[in-house]
């Protein structure tokens, strides 16, 4: 066997690994919209996080601009403590924004929506959001709709 | 009845004198690493047998691997109607299960029994004992840099193989069933995380390039010097490995992802 072969078949092998291991870091995952650790944290509190999860998205008006960087449960207010870390240049938010989490699509993950609201002041790091709405759960929705319908057919 | 009993007791014995004289070959192999740097050229010959070689049957087990998943995880979703999420099913299972696991078992078949076979016909032909009278170390010459060309092409191949497999996925999924193309990738960008994922599914080919390497260069080194012997070698290469790597995929999966 050519030592010339060898060489180039080997220089070849080695560039093609290193050029899978790249496509699979930059195409396949999140590096490419990965923040990388900076931004800013807020807080919220929810009376309920449903199935929300660490990394879930954050996005205003469909836009995503930050991850759920962790969940707590606070003993003294009673409700789940959600910390969101926001994207660096996404950092202008009213102080009065409001939280909501919402599912995407019927069975799909569950996410934070903000609404920004109408105050002059902005969020800082380690604010805590005021205005939020718990996710929606299907047994409480069915409860409610079945007690809804009950009470309607009783005043007929 | 005492016949049995000694036959067990031989057995255990066996057992654990064959796994002792495996550890003693993976320190000496261990311990000879650093000589090979004075001698890359030994190194490079191997990466082109070891690593070149088996890389076309890597390219299109990894194709047809990633097609097979998006005609089947297409079938499925759809039913959801979640046939966006086809680049999801396709990268995760790919990056972390089927990447490495399928790589490591096309390996053991393609390179690792070869080294067996080689390794134990050089033994039977007595061309490592005429390398000692010559006052050359077989592990240092012959061992040593086969087992560094094993453990540095197994994650490069895996790698290779994940690749190959998301565009296979990506054939059959966005032209063939009319998956979304953005949806496809932006979905896939959104649930592979690098760290949990891509690193993971890395740390795990090294694993199995080490384990793999390892058995083949043992049961090659420790294979009865005759044709019978060498070709009972090579066939415990093969099962010993894709035993080894199934179940410490499994270990492994449980480490990794089991929280």
């Amino acid at each position: 066997m050519n030592n010339r072969t060898v060489e180039i078949g080997v220089g070849l092998f080695v560039a093609l690994g290193i050029a899978a291991l790249f496509m699979l870091a930059m195409q396949a995952s999140n590096l490419s919209t990965m923040s990388g650790g900076d931004g800013y944290i807020i807080t919220a509190g929810f009376e309920n996080v449903g199935g929300l999860k660490e990394r879930s998205a954050v996005t205003v008006s469909g836009v995503r601009v930050g991850r759920v960087e962790s969940i707590d449960y606070d003993h003294t207010s009673f409700e789940a403590v959600v910390s969101l870390r926001i994207d660096a240049q996404h950092d202008s938010f009213p102080v009065d924004t409001s939280a909501s989490i919402y599912t995407s699509g019927l069975l799909g993950e569950q996410y934070v929506a903000l609404e920004p609201g109408g105050a002059l002041e902005n969020l800082v790091a380690g604010d805590r959001l005021q205005l939020t709405q718990s996710a929606l759960v299907m047994e409480q929705v069915i409860g409610q709709f079945l007690y809804s319908t009950a009470a309607g057919k009783s005043e007929q | 009845m005492l016949d049995a009993l000694q036959h067990l007791g031989r057995a255990t014995l066996d057992f654990f004198e064959r796994l002792g004289r495996g550890h003693l070959l993976l320190l000496q192999m261990l311990a000879k690493l650093p000589g090979l740097l004075l001698r890359p050229g030994l190194v490079l010959v191997q990466l082109y047998s070891v690593g070149v070689l088996t890389l076309v049957i890597i390219l299109v087990s990894g194709m047809f691997v990633g097609m097979v998943l998006g005609l089947q995880g297409y079938n499925t979703l759809v039913d959801f109607g979640a046939e966006d999420s086809l680049g999801v099913v396709v990268a995760l299972s790919l990056v972390r299960e089927l990447g490495p696991v399928v790589s490591a078992l096309l390996f053991a078949g393609r390179a690792g029994s070869a080294l067996t076979a080689e390794i134990g016909l050089m033994k039977a032909t007595e061309q490592l004992s005429g390398m000692e009278m010559m006052a050359v170390d077989p592990v240092q010459r012959v061992i040593a840099p086969r087992f560094l060309a094993a453990f540095l092409s197994m994650p490069l191949l895996a790698a290779i193989f994940s690749a190959v497999g998301i565009y296979g996925g990506y054939l059959v999924g966005v032209p063939l069933l009319g998956v979304d193309d953005g949806a496809f990738w932006g979905q896939m960008q959104g649930a592979v995380d690098l760290h949990d994922d891509i690193y993971n599914g890395v740390i795990k080919s090294i694993v199995f390039g080490f384990v793999a390497g390892w058995i083949a260069l043992f049961e090659g080194y420790d294979a009865t010097p005759t044709a019978a012997g060498v070709s009972r070698a090579t066939t415990r290469t093969v099962v010993h490995t894709a035993l080894a790597v199934l179940g410490l995929d499994f270990v492994l999966t449980a480490l990794m992802f089991g929280d």
